[in-house]
């Protein structure tokens, strides 16, 4: 089942378009990364499926529902303009973010001690936000954002503003919390922070979604075919690939980076080099995300 | 409609749990039974038992000393013997006063020696003793009986009498004048106060950027209600205490000084209680009803608009242009509670101005204590309901929008193009 299916969502501002006719469709149990520059409309879009604004068109579906207000209670967020009440208490503060999520008190009790005590900071329940750390704050927010047990979390820009330390955490949890069968979305603009974590993408630019998929598709289709070998005794192309570039490094050493043809696989372009060279490394060049994303850009703007 | 009351519960509870408002809460009405308590303690030492001792050396021979403030003690001889007498006690007496022989047409002469410095009180005391008595001596040498110039002081008492429904009820104008000018004056005061706290409460939100956590919960507009209602809750609880309050503790000062408040014995009371009585003679539950009515009803329509603009800017700083027009009303009919409301309660343009939603709050209690006929009061409410409705949607339209923009610059245009913007 689908975690959320956005179609024909526009969104239109006085002056410009935030979303245009955007479909996306996030699979449950994956983090799925919404990526793009800033201003391309990920806000908009994370926005309308929080029911903060409403789209001018299109559907949302949740798990299979049309979005209600009632779901406001499956999904947490971690909006890129967070804070905390600073003169609250921790604990007061927590209860009072999971009651608005439509917990009871008492349930909202206990899972808040169950993530105090898991990040190990139980006796932070009666200091006042405004007294902690940033980092400590970040904490806090993060269990806010969680502890409803959300099955789909939001998290925009998550690692901006959160220190390393936060960072890893975060993303140790976020991994546990996929594990257990929730749904993560990550918005971000700084695509090589999240490209590993990630299962699946979508690239927005300019208010409208320019590529979809699973990582995995997504790099095979945009595959360069390019690699890099490290070898020593110099070699010329042959009728299977051609060089870029070649560069002797030291004695008769060399790192050389060649194009394969299209319908030659990986093995064989490697028995070629075996028969000419002697191979010591042979990685091939996976362009990255924000290449691909660049490399769309680029290639929309030539149309 | 479940998370209005979260957020109601936790506006109320971040408020009454500060020191502030217990401070205020606690302090304000001990003011009421204080002032009640100096009034009484000032008048009652003004009769009290303890006369101080004046000496007198007469010369003239003309005068009887009485004065109920003080007890005379004679002297003879010389001005110079007396004033050894009258400087040798320890005990520093009041005065003495010296009268030398004089012309009971020219008087002069007279003194008052005193070994500390005589209070301006006790000057005009003894001087008006004086000539009291030098006025009767020359009535005397006129053939002038007491009797005659009695019958000629004639003094008239107006008592003024207002219909309402068939009955006539006394007023009394000062003490009517003083309670709308009071009410008037204290409903601007919270109205401001707690308006001005919403508006702070909004920018924090907004500062601290919690905001959208929030609103990814509840609609903005519960949002904002909630803060609204949750802050009139805290007021109410403060009024319900400043009542309770005010009236035992003043009633206990009353009670402890001895003074029955009775509607009788006000009409002729010349004394400094006269308008504590006269007080008392008001229909007090109605007042504090329409009191409580009018407050939450203006808090409402400013506190939405007090919102907005607390939505739309950043700091408070920013928030000072967008106040003055709100704020203008206001003034408005603060500066009319003096200079037409009060006194002149039946006039049209204090009718206007107490059924005009933005300004009926403050102008209604102007004119409440003088009396107002029921369908005016009715009227009044209903359009203070209306006009709260209409700015709550007006507010919740800017507010929605506000609280999601930071660092944009806003005037009012902006502000015209948040309110027309589709969900």
């Amino acid at each position: 089942m689908e975690a959320l299916t956005a179609s024909g969502i526009t969104k239109q501002y006085a002056q410009h378009t935030a979303l245009k006719n955007v479909n996306i469709t996030i699979p449950e149990k994956t983090i799925y990364g919404l990526l793009g520059p800033n201003g391309a409309g990920k806000t908009t879009l994370i926005r309308i499926i929080n029911q903060i604004i409403t789209p001018d068109a299109g559907q949302i579906t949740i798990f299979g529902e049309p979005l209600k207000p009632e779901h406001i209670g499956v999904i947490g967020y971690l909006p890129e303009e967070r804070g905390l009440y600073k003169k609250l208490k921790v604990g007061d503060q927590l209860v009072y973010l999971a009651r608005l999520k439509g917990l009871s008190k008492k349930d909202a009790l206990t899972r808040i001690k169950y993530w105090l005590e898991k990040f190990e900071i139980k006796d932070w329940w009666n200091k006042k936000v405004e007294d902690l750390s940033k980092g400590m704050a970040q904490k806090v927010q993060f269990i806010s954002t969680v502890m409803h047990e959300p099955r789909l979390i939001i998290l925009d820009e998550p690692f901006s503003g959160f220190d390393p330390v936060n960072a890893q955490l975060i993303t140790r949890e976020i991994l546990a919390l996929k594990e257990k069968g929730s749904t993560i979305i990550f918005s971000t603009h700084r695509m090589e922070t999240v490209e590993d974590l990630c299962d699946h993408i979508a690239l927005i630019n300019k208010s409208e979604k320019i590529l979809e998929g699973s990582k995995k598709e997504v790099k095979q289709r945009y595959r360069t075919h390019t690699f890099s070998v490290d070898h020593k005794g110099s070699f010329n192309a042959n009728g299977n690939y051609e060089i870029i570039s070649q560069r002797p490094v030291e004695d008769n050493f060399y790192h050389t980076t060649l194009k394969a043809k299209q319908d030659i696989t990986t093995n064989q372009l490697l028995s070629d080099l075996i028969g000419v060279t002697e191979v010591h490394s042979f990685i091939e060049k996976i362009p990255t995300m924000s290449e691909i994303f660049i490399g769309l850009v680029k290639g929309e703007s030539h149309e | 409609m479940n998370k209005i009351f979260l957020i109601i519960e936790r506006e109320f509870l971040n408020r009454v749990g500060k020191k502030s408002f217990l401070v205020a809460t606690i302090l304000i009405p001990l003011i009421f039974p204080a002032i009640t308590f100096l009034l009484i303690y000032i008048d009652k030492q003004s009769k009290s038992d303890t006369k101080e001792l004046v000496y007198y050396l007469d010369e003239s021979k003309l005068f009887t000393m009485d004065n109920s403030k003080y007890t005379f003690v004679p002297l003879t001889g010389p001005l110079d013997s007396a004033k050894a007498t009258y400087y040798k006690p320890q005990k520093k007496d009041l005065a003495l006063l010296y009268i030398p022989k004089i012309d009971i047409d020219k008087p002069s002469g007279i003194r008052l020696y005193g070994a500390r410095p005589i209070n301006f009180e006790d000057e005009r005391e003894i001087s008006s003793m004086l000539t009291d008595q030098l006025r009767d001596i020359k009535m005397k040498r006129a053939h002038i009986r007491q009797s005659t110039l009695d019958s000629l002081d004639s003094k008239i008492q107006i008592e003024t009498l207002v219909n309402e429904g068939g009955t006539e009820r006394k007023s009394d104008s000062v003490v009517v004048r003083v309670v709308g000018f009071t009410f008037g004056i204290l409903m601007y005061t919270f109205i401001f106060i707690y308006g001005a706290q919403i508006m702070q409460g909004i920018i924090e939100e907004k500062t601290s950027k919690v905001v959208e956590v929030i609103i990814s919960s509840v609609r903005p507009f519960q949002l904002m209600m909630g803060k609204i209602l949750g802050l009139a809750t805290v007021g109410l609880l403060q009024f319900l205490i400043w009542i309770i309050l005010i009236t035992t503790l003043t009633g206990l000062v009353i009670n402890f000084a001895g003074v029955e408040p009775s509607p009788g014995q006000a009409a002729g009371a010349g004394n400094n209680l006269a308008w504590l009585m006269e007080t008392a003679t008001l229909p007090w539950g109605y007042i504090i009803f329409c009191f409580l009515f009018f407050f939450l009803g203006g808090y409402l329509i400013y506190g939405a608009l007090f919102a907005a603009v607390g939505s739309a800017v950043d700091s408070p700083a920013e928030a000072q242009q967008f106040m003055f027009p709100v704020t203008i009303p206001m003034l408005i009919s603060y500066m009319s509670l003096f200079a037409f409301v009060v006194p002149h309660p039946d006039e049209p343009i204090a009718f206007w101005l107490s059924m005009i939603p933005f300004t009926s709050p403050i102008a209604m209690m102007g004119r409440l204590a003088s009396g107002v006929p029921v369908w005016q009061l009715l009227l009044s409410m209903l359009l203070l309901i209306g006009g709260f409705i209409f700015t709550t949607w007006v507010a919740g339209r800017i507010y929605r929008v506000g609280i999601l923009m930071s660092g944009t610059k806003v005037n009012y245009k902006v502000l015209a193009k948040w309110f027309l913007m589709k969900g």
